[in-house]
């Protein structure tokens, strides 16, 4: 356990599997044939859950933890960590991921949410847990309930990157804010973010979260990936935008490379040709409040 | 003195902060190309299908080859480890065999199997305490008459030297502990000093 003025974090071995995923890709994958394609194209991890979130939005009804088979499949299938989806404050679809040996649990707002008041106390497991975050203070009260990465939700199953775009700006300027302010101010930022004291002072000195900060939720091409590189983002997760593309082998590779390269228009240009059709994307600002996936959660 | 971290994937950053409050500059390294211009590398832990993935794209494995070859040294973290292994089980996978020792990888289990620890480490033949982060680590299961095993857990070896290829299994660069990339910089340092 780190400690911090006397705040929780996440282990140092949690938040540590997190650094090795740096610069990487984490794929959504629903079994262990698409787990296979996604570890061949390079993929530094990959995330088990029941349906990619385009077809939960589809078809609705209550999204939840992939079947444990399913989860079992894919473990077999790869080497690289496997993550999974638990409902946001379902503390026992956690609890058998957790038996599983799951690498990471995804307490996410892309699954149906469980409770309505509380996200899962992520101190109480032996394996570490990414959260989404729209904003600073929301990726501040995931860490200190012992999130040991944070994910920018972004909008996921939209196939559109504004979303993403619209929370990674929100907590870069959020940290840049915060370094810029004095001492006396910190209670007042604390009470107004919503988040722990201690965390919001260790942030203003270090001038970056505790933990590493990945990207999710609208990457549909390469492009994406490396924009939201550039904005900031430590690594990426890809969810429907691989396998709801028409080529999701190359469409994998081809975002994994522009991922490393991400500073790189040459290598951009060389991985985006022939990649075939991209899913079919979103308009999010005509979406009414209740489709969107992002508000989940507090 | 510029020391490459090769960054395709994996906690690159880390080891170049490691590697700046032991005074060195510090490069991160995509193409094979920039190889010319460090003096020492390292590969970083990540995920070490993915690196070789990487690296195949891109041409290092002959790049590698070369810069070993020149002499020039290479620390290889945990994945950085694997891929520079003679040879690799769980499973079996290409690696460039630049030091003679044997490699399991994911062989203490998944993430809920991830420990740290103190232990002792013997540099320069001296007896020192370093911290040691696993994470998902492999274990050393082979070390050739050729390797020194320079710290162990338990019984066995942890990290180990062969010439001018520095292994470990742990993550020193994810600790404040300089003493492992200070002992990787002197490796560097020692190699320039008689041209220079």
């Amino acid at each position: 356990m780190e400690e911090l003025n006397g705040l929780r974090l996440a282990d140092r071995k949690h938040i540590g599997l997190a650094e090795m995923l740096k610069g990487g890709v984490i794929m959504d994958v629903t079994n262990a044939e698409q787990a296979k394609i996604a570890e061949d194209a390079g993929a530094a991890s990959v995330m088990a859950l029941e349906r990619v979130p385009s077809d939960i939005r589809r078809d609705g009804g209550v999204a939840r933890m992939s079947p444990v088979k399913k989860i079992q499949e894919i473990q077999k299938a790869v080497t690289i960590p496997v993550m999974a989806k638990a409902r946001i404050g379902h503390f026992v679809e956690a609890q058998i991921l957790e038996a599983l040996g799951v690498d990471y649990i995804d307490e996410s707002e892309v699954l149906t949410p469980a409770d309505e008041h509380f996200h899962i106390d992520k101190f109480a497991f032996r394996i570490p847990f990414v959260c989404g975050a729209r904003d600073l203070g929301e990726a501040l009260r995931r860490i200190g309930e012992g999130a040991a990465m944070i994910r920018t939700k972004g909008e996921a199953g939209s196939g559109n990157i504004v979303e993403a775009v619209r929370h990674m700006r929100a907590l870069v300027s959020g940290v840049k804010r915060l370094t810029s302010l004095g001492g006396e101010e910190m209670m007042a930022e604390a009470k107004n973010l919503g988040a722990p004291y201690e965390l919001v002072r260790w942030v203003a000195k270090a001038g970056r979260l505790p933990v590493p900060n990945f990207s999710a939720g609208g990457i549909a091409t390469p492009a994406d990936a490396a924009l939201m590189m550039q904005l900031g983002a430590e690594a990426v997760f890809v969810g429907s935008g691989i396998f709801k593309s028409s080529d999701p082998a190359r469409r994998a590779k081809a975002i994994v490379q522009a991922t490393t390269h991400f500073k790189d228009p040459d290598v951009l240009v060389r991985v985006s040709e022939d990649l075939g059709e991209a899913m079919v994307g979103l308009e999010t600002s005509k979406m009414a409040e209740k489709d969107l996936l992002q508000t989940r959660g507090w | 003195m510029r020391i490459g971290v090769l960054a395709l994937q994996g906690d690159f950053a880390l080891h170049a902060k490691a590697l700046q409050r032991c005074g060195a500059d510090a490069v991160e390294v995509r193409k094979p190309e920039q190889l010319h211009d460090v003096d020492g590398l390292i590969i970083p832990g990540g995920e070490s299908t993915t690196l070789l993935k990487l690296m195949n794209e891109w041409g290092f494995v002959p790049a590698l080859e070369k810069f070993h070859a020149a002499g020039k040294p290479i620390f290889g973290t945990c994945a950085g480890l694997i891929v520079t292994a003679r040879d690799v089980t769980n499973p079996p996978q290409l690696s460039l065999g630049l030091i003679d020792v044997g490699v399991e990888r994911n062989a203490y289990g998944r993430q809920r199997e991830s420990f740290e620890t103190g232990g002792t480490a013997t540099l320069d033949g001296r007896r020192v305490p370093i911290e040691m982060v696993f994470i998902r680590a492999p274990r050393i299961r082979r070390v050739g008459p050729g390797v020194e095993t320079l710290a162990a857990h338990g019984d066995e070896p942890v990290m180990a030297r062969q010439g001018s290829v520095l292994v470990a299994t742990f993550h020193p660069e994810l600790t404040d502990d300089p003493t492992v990339h200070r002992y990787f910089c002197q490796m560097v340092k020692g190699r320039e000093a008689p041209s220079a």
